[in-house]
């Protein structure tokens, strides 16, 4: 690890020029083994207007500070959003969760091993180095919203589960002026930048994410698939948040996670259940057409039937076709 | 010290007969609350004044010649004290038992991730950083790094009878391919390693698992006699296989520590651990077996294809277990060698056994399929009277009271594919089998009074030694354990085999037992009876009508040391642990993924000298079994060989939630009269072997598709059902 100076912010606008640190799960990892070696870091846990979670009308607004274990366990989250509390407990080990927080989540960076790996070239360390995934190993990479100079997948659970629940991020500017930028804009696609990934400039603090007012009804499903039962970065998830009128659909909130360089959602999958009765027959239409596209690295061609399959699961639990007793079980409250 | 004791013949079975009856118990671990409670010094927990800090520099490359390195390229970083580079330094660990030092390559450089070079430093992370900053320059060489453009080595067959004639005119045939990837150990503790010299004696406490060979292997790395090099190892965060030979940062921490005058740490961290430690070999194994159609074997094959870097002589005994399970007319085994420039391959958790059980034990249970038999009639319709290669009985062998017995316990006959929802549920079993050993072993036993120490250079590994050696003696002396202690990991002791194969406790503990029986010798001519007649329990001695407390009895110390060696026996006799493994999965319909329901594992093992160890042994290896089905996969880069999965949050082991709460073991009792005087067998490697074929042969009840590339992820397990459609 390199040596950095450190200091402790005690205002929002102590963060410009410096890399922040929150929990440190992630950050720490990769100064660690220098894939990032900022020179200052300011810490941000002590402020105190970035704790706490609170209703604003309908809606909920979560303090970046707020802890993933805190947000999972949270009875207002369990009752109205109950898939990100799902998506949550499906990510990391309890003791990462103890110290993740919100912000920091979102801000996670890919798991791409070649980014891990100083020997190796990656533009999303060094752009316009080249990128050592192409040609190599890639089973954790992404399936769509790829460029040519990259093809890593964002991997967070908790980030899917609030796109699917057309969640809002809220950020300070250097300026003190606070926006509000929904989920869906804050992540940018990779293009010549990968080292690029939201819209965030320097000096910009996430100081809360806001969740839209709970939908009467729901039926929040978030179905990950992994390499082992714990403790394992997503293949692919599914994030549903689906309402019905007798057996037929009449919304579906949907974001699909560890396949695109950020949660990825599917206008056309979601407008094609709309208004449809529940049927396998449909949701295997919606899965085609989700994973019509080839993979752009052989090894993640895998990530297509899986996608597809995994989608089907969910959309059947979700709508009550699909008896999901026995292991892994995952019921939403209605 | 005494002669040598060669295991010529069977032994009396003295420890059922001795009347202290801690033997077998599950008595705690006296190591235990040290360890939880943080306060067992591992080795780089040792704090040592004046110590310098040192990272091993990677090679970038994979083959070549280190052409340069640039000193001023870290000269100006604070901290940084020396980059060293020395002809004694090594390429890789030494392979288990070597006894001498492993390759010393100068500046060759054989495969991506080689240690080059040691930074010292103040600090670990100025080390660390300088290492990773330092700019070295490299001539290259196209090197081969997957097996099948690598030179292929290729074996003289074990064969018994015609095979091929016997597989030819078989009634039914089964012809498959399995493949598994490379592995490593993932030892929680990272190797490390502190040196300190004295004048011309250099003291070495390291994270190693056999401090006799290492001693060797020392002494032969840095040119010098053996009795200039103390190793410590007291305690050892894991191994796995993969501290059984000298390691590279031991070496460097010698060699940088003797530059330098003070004492050099080197720890690595993780990512190093999976560049440089030896890994398990990928393997690709074919499986052919004969038989008539009502389920007799006529025709047993498994070859295999390994790996390994050009000049090691370690090649992953694949088919081991597949030579002596069962019997057939013809037999026939042959192995190839791909020589590779990638990460050299060496000892991991049950070599062989752990891979090659896996495809042998899923082809076993595809014929019973093709035959339309029970897998566990066809298994219990084949085990051979004697060796199907070389015609030795077997010393002692429970199999099928294992099979049976498992069954019977699991419910296996009541099995049928269950679905629960999205789930399909199923069962499958296995047979287990690994080879057991007795490997050169010394140690000594003090006793003064009513307080015996125990000194022997094994070590434990996190496998209970410190309680089964307390336990023989408590138990020969008469006793209690708390009054035993045990030291253990210091190569000034008598020098014993140290932890692997799973012969650490047949042997250690043999030779602990001798050094107690002589001393029981010693006591009865004191007490003036005849040994026959000795009566040791609670501190006190009985015999010729006597009685008297050991504290009367033993004023002045007395001292025994014995030597054991494997002998006629283990010519005349196999002696390998058995057992059966069951499973229950739920596989999801839908993603692939595989839940472990519930496992058992019946064993039989020899004696069982600590019912809780033994026990924890079983268990993981049964852990490990689930990891090698499901989830572990070393992965190479295609391009340079490189270590991919460089951490353990891309090498999956089988985590908690992976392992079913409903986990059961069962030891059928069983004395080895054969295998040692204590009538023991290895323990942990044989919960891995077969434990995974039978995790795989439940996927295959119950989804109807087989894998044949493990491990079965979910990708694979989804590409299967749609295949079948
Ligand atoms: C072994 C392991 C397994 C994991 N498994 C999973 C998993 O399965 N699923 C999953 O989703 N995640 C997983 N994670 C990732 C984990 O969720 C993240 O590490 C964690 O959420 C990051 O939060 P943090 O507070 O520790 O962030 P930090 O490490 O402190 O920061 C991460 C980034 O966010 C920036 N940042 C933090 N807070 C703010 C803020 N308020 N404003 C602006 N920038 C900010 C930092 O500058 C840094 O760049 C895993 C992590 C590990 C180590
Ligand atoms: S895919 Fe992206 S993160 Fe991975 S090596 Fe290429 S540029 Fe780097």
């Amino acid at each position: 690890m390199r040596p950095f100076d450190y200091s402790r912010a005690d205002s929002a606008k102590d963060v410009a020029g410096a890399q922040i640190i929150a929990g440190g799960t992630n950050l720490l990892d990769l100064m660690k083994i220098q894939v990032m070696t900022p020179e200052k870091l300011v810490d941000i846990t002590r402020l105190s207007e970035l704790t706490g979670i609170s209703a604003e009308g309908d809606r909920l607004r979560i303090g970046a500070l707020v802890t993933n274990s805190a947000l999972a366990a949270d009875a207002r989250v369990r009752a109205g959003w109950p898939l990100l509390s799902r998506a949550i407990l499906a990510g990391a080990s309890v003791q990462i969760r103890n110290k993740a927080t919100t912000g920091g989540n979102l801000l996670q960076r890919t798991r791409c091993p070649y980014f891990y790996d100083t020997s190796q070239v990656c533009n999303k360390r060094n752009p316009g180095e080249g990128c050592a995934a192409q040609g190599g190993t890639g089973r954790m990479l992404a399936l769509y919203g790829t460029s040519e100079h990259c093809l890593a997948a964002h991997p967070s659970d908790m980030a899917t589960a609030m796109a699917a629940l057309q969640a809002e991020v809220e950020v300070m500017r250097a300026s003190g002026d606070t926006v509000r930028i929904p989920l869906r804009d804050f992540y940018r696609g990779p293009g010549d930048r990968p080292d690029i990934e939201t819209v965030l400039e320097d000096g910009d603090l996430i100081t809360a994410v806001i969740l839209p007012a709970p939908r009467a009804g729901a039926r929040q499903v978030y179905r990950k698939v992994r390499d082992r039962a714990s403790y394992a970065f997503a293949l692919v998830s599914v994030a549903a948040s689906v309402e019905m009128e007798g057996d037929t659909i009449t919304r579906a909130q949907l974001a699909y996670g560890s396949i695109a360089p950020h949660p990825w959602k599917n206008h056309e999958v979601a407008e094609m259940l709309q208004g449809q009765t529940a049927s396998d027959a449909l949701f295997h239409r919606a899965a085609e057409a989700l994973t019509r596209e080839e993979a752009p690295h052989p090894d993640t061609e895998y990530k297509r039937p899986l996608l597809r399959r995994t989608l089907i699961a969910a959309l059947r639990q979700a709508t009550g076709l699909g008896d999901t007793a026995g292991t892994d079980t995952v019921r939403t409250p209605a | 010290m005494k002669d040598t004791f060669t295991m010529d013949c069977p032994q009396p079975r003295l420890l059922d007969e001795t009347h202290q009856g801690v033997i077998g118990t599950g008595m705690d671990r006296p190591d235990g609350p040290q360890k939880v409670s943080g306060t067992a010094p591992y080795t780089a927990d040792n704090p040592t004044e004046g110590v310098a800090h040192g990272a091993l520099v990677r090679a970038t490359v994979t083959r070549g010649r280190v052409a340069g390195i640039d000193r001023a390229s870290i000269a100006n970083l604070p901290g940084v004290i020396d980059v060293i580079t020395d002809p004694r330094m090594t390429r890789n660990p030494a392979q288990g038992m070597a006894g001498e030092a492993p390759v010393q390559p100068g500046d060759a450089v054989h495969y991506h991730g080689q240690p080059i070079a040691l930074v010292v430093a103040e600090t670990f992370e100025a080390a660390r950083d300088a290492a990773q900053r330092l700019k070295v320059t490299y001539t290259t060489e196209n090197a081969a790094v997957t097996p099948e453009n690598g030179e292929h080595e290729v074996g003289e067959p074990d064969a018994a009878g015609d095979f091929q004639r016997a597989f030819d005119s078989a009634e039914v045939q089964l012809d498959r391919e399995y493949t598994t990837p490379s592995q490593v150990s993932a030892a929680m503790e990272p190797h490390a390693a502190i040196a300190e010299w004295k004048g011309n004696e250099v003291t070495l406490r390291a994270a190693q698992q056999m401090v006799r060979f290492n001693k060797a292997e020392l002494a032969d790395t840095l040119g010098i006699d053996e009795s200039q090099v103390r190793i410590l190892s007291p305690f050892v965060g894991g191994g796995f296989g993969s501290k059984l030979g000298l390691g590279p940062e031991a070496a460097a921490a010698c060699i940088a520590s003797q530059k330098l005058g003070r004492p050099v740490r080197v720890v690595m961290p993780r990512q190093t651990v999976f560049d440089c430690v030896l890994r398990r070999s990928e393997t690709k194994q074919r499986v052919r077996l004969g038989a008539t159609k009502d389920g007799r074997l006529t025709a047993i094959s498994h070859d295999d294809q390994v790996s390994n870097l050009d000049g090691e002589g370690f090649a992953e005994p694949t088919s081991q277990a597949s030579q002596f399970l069962y019997g057939a007319d013809g037999l026939s085994f042959t192995q190839t060698v791909a020589r590779i420039a990638a990460t050299p391959a060496g000892s991991v958790r049950a070599p062989g056994e752990a891979v090659g059980m896996l495809a042998f034990e899923s082809a076993v249970d595809e014929l019973a399929q093709e035959l339309g038999m029970d897998p566990l009639e066809l298994r219990l319709k084949n085990i051979p009277a004697t060796h199907p290669l070389d015609g030795r009985p077997y010393s002692v062998r429970r199999l099928a009271d294992c099979l049976t017995g498992g069954a019977e316990r699991f419910g296996w006959k009541d099995r049928a594919v269950k679905r629960e929802g999205d789930w399909l549920v199923g069962m499958g079993m296995a047979s287990a089998a690994r080879s057991n050993m007795l490997v050169k072993s010394a140690a000594r036993v003090r006793l003064t009074g009513d307080r015996a120490v125990v000194e022997t250079d094994m070590t434990d590994i996190g496998t209970g030694t410190y309680a089964i050696l307390a336990q023989i003696t408590a138990e020969m002396l008469g006793l209690p354990p708390a009054q035993v202690e045990v030291r253990l990991g210091d190569s000034d002791l008598p020098g014993a085999s140290g932890s692997g194969g799973s012969f650490g406790a047949n042997s250690a503990g043999s030779a602990t037992f001798l050094a107690a029986k002589d001393l029981r010798g010693q006591i009865a001519e004191r007490l003036g009876c005849a040994v026959d007649d000795l009566t040791l329990q609670d501190g006190r001695a009985r015999g010729a009508n006597r009685e008297v407390a050991l504290s009367e009895l033993v004023e002045a110390e007395l001292t025994a040391e014995a030597t054991i060696e494997a002998g006629e026996t283990a010519e005349t006799h196999f002696s390998s642990g058995f057992g059966a493994h069951f499973a229950e999965v739920a596989v999801n319909e839908w993603t692939g993924e595989v839940r472990v329901r519930r496992m058992l594992g019946v064993m039989a093992m020899g004696r069982i000298l600590n019912e809780k160890t033994a026990r924890s042994q079983a268990i993981g290896g049964m852990v490990w079994g689930i990891g090698g089905a499901l989830t572990e996969e070393m992965v190479n880069d295609s391009r340079d060989g490189h270590v991919v999965t460089r951490d353990l949050a891309n090498y999956h082991v089988a985590a908690h939630a992976d392992v079913p709460r409903d986990m059961q073991v069962v030891f059928l009792e069983e004395r080895d009269d054969w295998a040692n005087p204590i009538q023991t067998k290895g323990i942990g490697e044989l919960g891995i072997s077969g434990a995974g074929a039978a995790v795989l042969n439940a996927i295959a009840h119950a989804t109807g598709v087989r894998i044949y590339d493990f491990p079965a992820t979910p990708d694979k397990v989804i590409a299967a059902l749609e295949a079948k459609g």
